[in-house]
């Protein structure tokens, strides 16, 4: 144990190696390591954001989502709605044609009616015209009779 | 062994702890332990160059597993400097805490070279005396430590100015009363010559006790089967336990120094 020159060298190769990772070693591998760390949290900040526009999105959707039910809904009962009215619509239709059907034919079936009781009568009353001439076993005369047996036969 | 002479415990221990010298100049002081030189230097080299080696290829994206080490360790001792330092870490400090700590660490862990098979090694290179464990010796300690007091004196006058720092000097830890001031010097003082020593001390002496701990259990190992066999044993138990010496006795070397160096940029 005896202090001598080899103090001073050893201090001078001290100063060396700390310059020489003061100058080389420290810097750069601070350097990338900081730039990893902004990397790093540049990558998690991003992740925030993925995750927050993700909630925005599965929120929006969620929002379309209720609004595409609601007018679905909407289409539906106006669709029912529609469907009632043709419904009614057809039926007071019907009614009203199947009305004027029964309309027609009733009158159709005054006509015929009445048709055939002017005949009935125009043979009543040329058989009762027959008759009467039988009865009276003359000729009537039917020129000058003529007004007269009109309107006997339109009282008939 | 020097070949000839008996080998007896005294031999044996005074040659493992003696150092290779050479001399530059009169005097006693003007000479070097070449062993202690080349040992520190390339430890040194090789363990910042390895990181330099890393680092110059760093990459921010994902690392591979080797730089993950080295930035491992960085973070560790940035973070070290960082819950004690209140200041621009990265310009000196924390740069100076990394390399004292790789350094004293690497130089330390020579400590785990078994001490006869390299001297084996170092007969065979032609060297007698060689001494693997740079820390073992006193200089490198104190080189050290000096180093670290110095730049602590430098930080204390950039930061407060000379005139901040003789006021401190003279003016803490009591306080401004004239009464006081040879307390305060004599106090500071005190702190001044105790700091390098026992930074240097603590560090010396743990290691160079681990050494002569590997010698006795080696000259143990020399007295017979039941000194080969328990010698053997504990020589490996403290082996294992030096693991935590040597990087124990490295983080608070560091942690004095990054202490030191932060009580130097505040004021009092």
């Amino acid at each position: 144990m005896n202090i001598n020159f080899t103090l001073i060298s050893q201090a001078m190769a001290f100063a060396i190696f700390i310059w020489f990772t003061v100058r080389f070693v420290w810097p750069p591998l601070m350097r990338a390591i900081e730039n990893r760390q902004k990397t790093i949290a540049e990558g998690l900040a991003a992740g925030e954001r993925g995750k927050r526009e993700l909630e925005l999105a599965s929120q929006r959707s969620g929002d379309v989502v209720r609004e595409a039910k609601q007018r679905a809904s909407d289409i539906i009962a106006q669709a029912e709605k529609r469907a009632a009215e043709i419904v009614d619509e057809a039926k007071v239709a019907a009614r009203e044609e199947g009305g004027r059907i029964l309309v027609g034919a009733k009158a159709e079936v005054e006509q015929e009616v009445f048709r055939a009781k002017e005949v009935l009568r125009q043979q009543v009353a040329d058989l009762a015209l027959a008759g009467a001439a039988k009865i009276l076993r003359r000729e009537v005369d039917e020129k000058a009779h003529a007004e007269l047996l009109a309107s006997l036969k339109a009282e008939l | 062994m020097a070949s000839g002479t008996e080998l007896t415990p005294t031999s044996y221990m005074s040659h493992h702890l003696t150092n290779l010298t050479s001399s530059i100049g009169e005097g006693e002081f003007w000479t070097l332990h070449v062993d202690t030189l080349v040992m520190a230097a390339l430890t040194g080299i090789i363990s910042l160059g390895f990181l330099w080696w890393v680092v110059r290829g760093a990459t921010s994206g994902v690392p591979s597993k080797r730089q993950a080490f080295v930035e491992l360790a960085i973070e560790f001792i940035d973070n070290q400097v960082k819950s004690t330092f209140h200041g621009d870490r990265h310009a000196f400090v924390a740069p100076a805490a990394l390399t004292v700590f790789v350094w004293v660490f690497m130089m330390n862990a020579m400590d785990f070279l078994p001490i006869d098979i390299m001297a084996k090694v170092y007969e065979l290179l032609g060297l007698h005396n060689w001494r693997s464990v740079p820390t073992a010796d006193v200089n490198t300690t104190f080189a050290l430590a000096l180093s670290v007091w110095l730049l602590m004196i430098f930080f204390n006058m950039k930061v407060k100015g000379v005139g901040g720092w003789i006021h401190e000097l003279v003016c803490s830890p009591f306080g401004k009363n004239p009464l006081l001031w040879p307390v305060n010097i004599l106090f500071n003082l005190v702190e001044y010559v105790s700091k390098p020593l026992s930074h240097s001390l603590r560090l010396y002496g743990n290691i160079y006790a681990g050494e002569i701990i590997f010698l006795l259990l080696g000259m143990w190992a020399a007295t017979g089967l039941a000194g080969t066999f328990f010698g053997t044993l504990l020589n490996a138990g403290w082996a294992i336990f030096h693991i935590l010496i040597v990087t124990l006795q490295a983080f608070i070397f560091m942690m004095l120094t990054v202490v030191y160096l932060s009580m130097a940029h505040e004021s009092h």
